[in-house]
């Protein structure tokens, strides 16, 4: 028997709704597995099913750790098996130390009182391990996400973990701390520890994983096993989604674009300085253009200033000291604030769906209108009727699933909720849209219908930037690509010539000159 | 792909809006049982119509500071400042009108503007400078209490010009001949009030009908539409059967009114629920919210200047002591009534019925012969309870 673990018949439902049919899953010792499947295929379900969120006696079927059935009451009982689960959203505590952090839960003591340099020292030799250089006295909140993500790492290490559940691990990750973080993975598997990895980004999944299993509407519909021979992206997307996706990106068609030709929007000597270091320039004395019609990627690591670049035209929401001149249409346009931006004809769809993009609680309705309430409204009074029709337009043309415009958007999946925000923005009408990480934590399926979006956009004549960390995607639907580092614009490449490694050579050649 | 939602049958459809609807007016019907509790337990006091003016004008100053302290709620800050500011403004009327012999007209002017000066001097605190509402206001508490006590050098003054009393005590010129010791021009405004609810629910039904919007069983609307009606003129008709309308009582409907509806139906109103909500989203999508914030807070001085003047008119005299405490009714009002204390959440509706479940409980509990000491526990509990049971609901749903 070398299995570490192994759920068996697993079946949950909710209110009537079955979430998990019948699911048998198997991990063996050592080895990384990958779960793979849209959203709402099951894949959180099951792993909360395995890590006691939901106790045994709430589902049907049976979980066997390590040779015996187990029975958790709760995430306790298979924390104290070396299960632990990491998640997506990270449960750090901002304000507290690397080494709090970690030991917030189980510090070393003697008769209550904490033993500072045996925690000190484990710290350390936990850092080393994943490695990570930095001071156990650091802030958690001074840490960079892929370094949060890594002390998530070192605290699951101090349980002395022996099955690690990763769930979109590198979802907020650049290329290269991704990179460095499934090069972890594997060195945990040298050493014995089980991975069972859950992840959107199928590149990782077939450069990484030993097995894979693909969940669908609760399901398991695939298993594959990568060390026989690699397995094709296609392959598993087929599975996933089961129906051929041929092209997983709208073929793009210029020349259908109603006039690709005049510059739309053009950007000139634009320099932001941080807003909390006002002598430290981010983005430094910046030309960009986007001509009527055109998808124009921005590549580039995290932290390269691409966000902040956005955000600085968008109304100077990011930054102090910003200088520049921005001419839409050939025109100067005033961005200097939010509503000024809007009205010019600008729109900027955050990365940040739930933090800076909805109003979770409102419904889809007062959501899709709120940029633009007086194209609603007479005298500064709502009519809730015409408010209604433009909502349901937006339903039907974006195809927001949804039981009616009067639903929270809280209760929309990832796709939905971005549909909401494009909805938003293009009820502003604007001349130019920039779009940051559009596609971010939303399945395969939604995807390609924002793919899809965007493209019409394009046809219809606006000029769209799309900001986004997956190479391939900014391959597959942009007419153009400029990478960012550092605060520059370090290369320009039409759709055609880009590829991920000359855009990755455009950084890393920047990277080395660095003092 | 289809774009269509298949319509759910008919028989979920309306059990869920019979839910929903219950959530909504479950507050209505908590506020119903307290009312035929004590109506029961004080044989038939309660609603006598001497004991309902008196409820009126009792509560009136709470009820119009919820319409303030709702909005300021929503944008997610508090005010704990109101009862002070209504004491200190009613020592200011009385300066003005009693010392300096002001015509009250000019001297109630001139205390809503210091009121919204007050209101503005916090808010920018609070608004501009991310000074946490519950500090600064707390600061503005200590303070215009202290300039209370210096205005009216620790004395009470009064008595004020009776035009200026007639804001609390008086009552509406009666135009018909009266019979029967009734008020009819009272109960006519009542009755007209009664009927233009009903005629509003109809158009809006109507209108939703005609857009092909989902609406309630028309049975279900109809008893509710009577109900609404019969209870109206049934408080109309008691309280035209003492004195008639309370002065205050008519520009406490019409702020509430008012205030209904710019929460509902205006822009304005829209954007502060979504600075509530999420500020940061809302500042994103062209919102001022600094400014709405500043505003709400100019709002909140300006309605507890009135509640000042008109708790001054009601005792007659400006008190040091005037305005002690009643912050807490008025946040526990909101509070009750269904806000959420982390913004975005609430309904003007939701603070006038819970100000009014505080008042009969006060009214009630003093008729019965409860000491203060236990109706402030008694209160204490139903404000947690009420909270405790909409949390329970939210997390239901």
């Amino acid at each position: 028997m070398n299995a570490i673990l192994e759920m068996r018949g697993i079946s949950k439902s909710f209110t009537g709704v079955k979430a998990l049919a019948d699911v048998s899953f198997t991990v063996e010792r050592g080895e990384i597995h990958a779960l793979v499947g849209e959203n709402g295929a099951g894949k959180s379900t099951l792993m909360k099913v395995l890590s006691g969120v939901y106790p045994h006696g709430s589902y049907e079927g049976a979980i066997v750790f390590d040779g015996q059935e187990r029975r958790f009451r709760d995430i306790v009982d298979s924390e104290a098996l070396g299960i632990v689960i990491i998640h997506q959203e990270l449960a750090l505590i901002p304000l507290l130390s690397i080494a709090e952090n970690i030991f917030i839960a189980n510090p070393p003591a003697r008769r209550g009182v904490i033993d500072r340099g045996e925690v000190h020292r484990r710290t350390k030799s936990l850092l080393a391990k994943v490695g990570l250089d930095e001071a156990p006295d650091t802030l958690v909140t001074d840490l960079g996400v892929g370094k949060q993500q890594l002390v998530e790492i070192a605290k699951a290490l101090a349980k002395d973990v022996r099955l690690l559940i990763l769930d979109e691990p590198t979802a907020s990750l650049n290329e290269k701390d991704s990179a460095a973080l499934l090069d972890l993975l594997a060195e945990f598997r040298a050493q014995g520890i089980a991975s069972i990895l859950i992840t959107h980004k199928l590149n990782e999944v077939s450069r990484i994983a030993d097995r894979i299993t693909v969940l669908r509407d609760g399901r398991t519909v695939d298993r594959l096993d990568c060390r026989a021979g690699p397995v094709e992206e296609d392959r598993i997307i087929t599975s996933m989604v089961n129906r051929d996706m041929e092209h997983r990106y709208p073929k793009r068609n210029p020349t259908a674009g109603a006039t690709m030709g005049d510059t739309i929007l053009e950007v000139s000597g634009w320099s932001v300085h941080h807003p909390e270091h006002a002598d430290r320039p981010v983005i430094r004395n910046v030309d960009f253009r986007v001509r009527r019609g055109e998808i124009v990627g921005i590549a580039g690591l995290m932290g390269a200033g691409r966000t902040e670049f956005a955000m600085s035209l968008f109304g100077r929401s990011w930054g102090r000291r910003i200088s520049g001149e921005v001419r839409l249409e050939g025109r100067p346009a005033d961005l200097s604030t939010v509503r000024r931006a809007i009205d010019a004809g600008l729109a900027y769809v955050t990365e940040d769906r739930k933090q800076l993009g909805l109003l979770l609680e409102e419904d889809v309705r007062a959501n899709v209108t709120l940029a633009n309430l007086r194209g609603v409204s007479s005298n500064s009074v709502i009519d809730d009727m015409k408010e209604l029709k433009v909502a349901s337009g937006y339903r039907g043309r974006m195809r927001i699933r949804c039981a009616s415009v009067y639903q929270p958007v809280g209760l929309l999946s990832g796709g939905n909720q971005q549909k909401v925000v494009l909805s938003k923005w293009l009820f502003t009408d604007p001349k130019v849209l920039i779009l940051d990480e559009p596609t971010r934590g939303i399945d395969v399926g939604a995807k390609y219908e924002i793919y899809c979006i965007i493209q019409e956009l394009a046809d219809a004549g606006k000029g769209v930037i799309v900001i986004s960390s997956e190479m391939p995607e900014l391959l597959g639907i942009c007419d153009r690509i400029c990478v960012m580092h550092d605060g520059v614009f370090v290369a320009d490449f039409p759709a055609a010539e880009a590829t991920q490694e000359r855009i990755m050579r455009a950084i890393m050649r920047k990277e080395e000159r660095r003092p | 792909m289809s774009d269509k939602t298949l319509p759910l049958p008919e028989t979920r459809q309306h059990a869920g809006l019979l839910k929903s609807s219950l959530r909504e007016y479950g507050m209505l019907l908590s506020l119903f049982a307290i009312m035929i509790f004590f109506q029961v337990a004080t044989d038939g006091t309660l609603l006598r119509p001497l004991n309902l003016t008196n409820l009126v004008l009792q509560n009136s100053y709470i009820v119009i500071m919820a319409l303030g302290m709702l909005l300021v709620i929503v944008t997610g800050h508090i005010d704990l400042s109101v009862g002070s500011v209504a004491g200190f403004i009613g020592a200011v009327a009385a300066v003005l009108m009693v010392r300096m012999g002001l015509h009250f007209v000019p001297a109630a002017l001139i205390c809503l503007a210091v009121g919204g000066l007050i209101g503005a001097a916090q808010g920018y605190w609070v608004a501009y400078f991310r000074i946490p509402s519950f500090i600064v206001t707390l600061a503005g508490m200590l303070v215009f209490k202290g300039l209370a006590l210096a205005l009216l050098q620790g004395q009470s003054v009064g008595p004020f010009p009776p035009t200026f009393q007639k804001l609390s005590s008086g009552f509406i010129p009666e135009l018909l001949p009266g019979f029967e010791g009734l008020y009819p021009t009272s109960l006519a405004i009542g009755a007209l009030l009664a009927l233009a609810l009903v005629y509003l629910n109809h158009r809006a039904r109507a209108l939703r009908e005609s857009h092909g919007v989902e609406t309630e069983p028309y049975g279900f609307f109809l008893g509710k539409n009577l109900l609404v009606f019969a209870v109206v003129v049934y408080f109309a008709y008691l309280i035209a059967s003492h004195r008639g309308l309370p002065n205050v009582l008519v520009i406490m409907t019409a702020l509430i009114a008012l205030y209904a509806f710019v929460t509902a139906r205006t822009v304005v109103g829209r954007q502060i629920y979504a600075v509530g909500g999420n500020a940061k989203a809302a500042r994103l999508s062209g919102i001022k919210a600094e400014r709405l914030t500043f505003l709400t807070f100019v709002n909140m001085g300006v309605l507890a200047a009135l509640a000042g003047l008109v708790f001054a008119a009601r005792l007659n005299t400006a008190t040091p002591k005037a305005g002690l405490g009643f912050e807490l009714d008025v946040i526990a009002a909101c509070f009750i009534g269904g806000a959420s204390a982390y913004g975005g959440v609430g309904k003007v509706g939701g603070a006038v019925i819970g100000a009014l479940i505080m008042g009969v409980m006060n009214n009630g509990m003093s008729i019965l012969g409860i000491g203060i000491d236990y109706q402030q526990v008694i209160k204490g509990l139903v404000l947690l309870g009420a909270v405790c049971l909409d949390v329970y609901n939210q997390r239901r749903t």
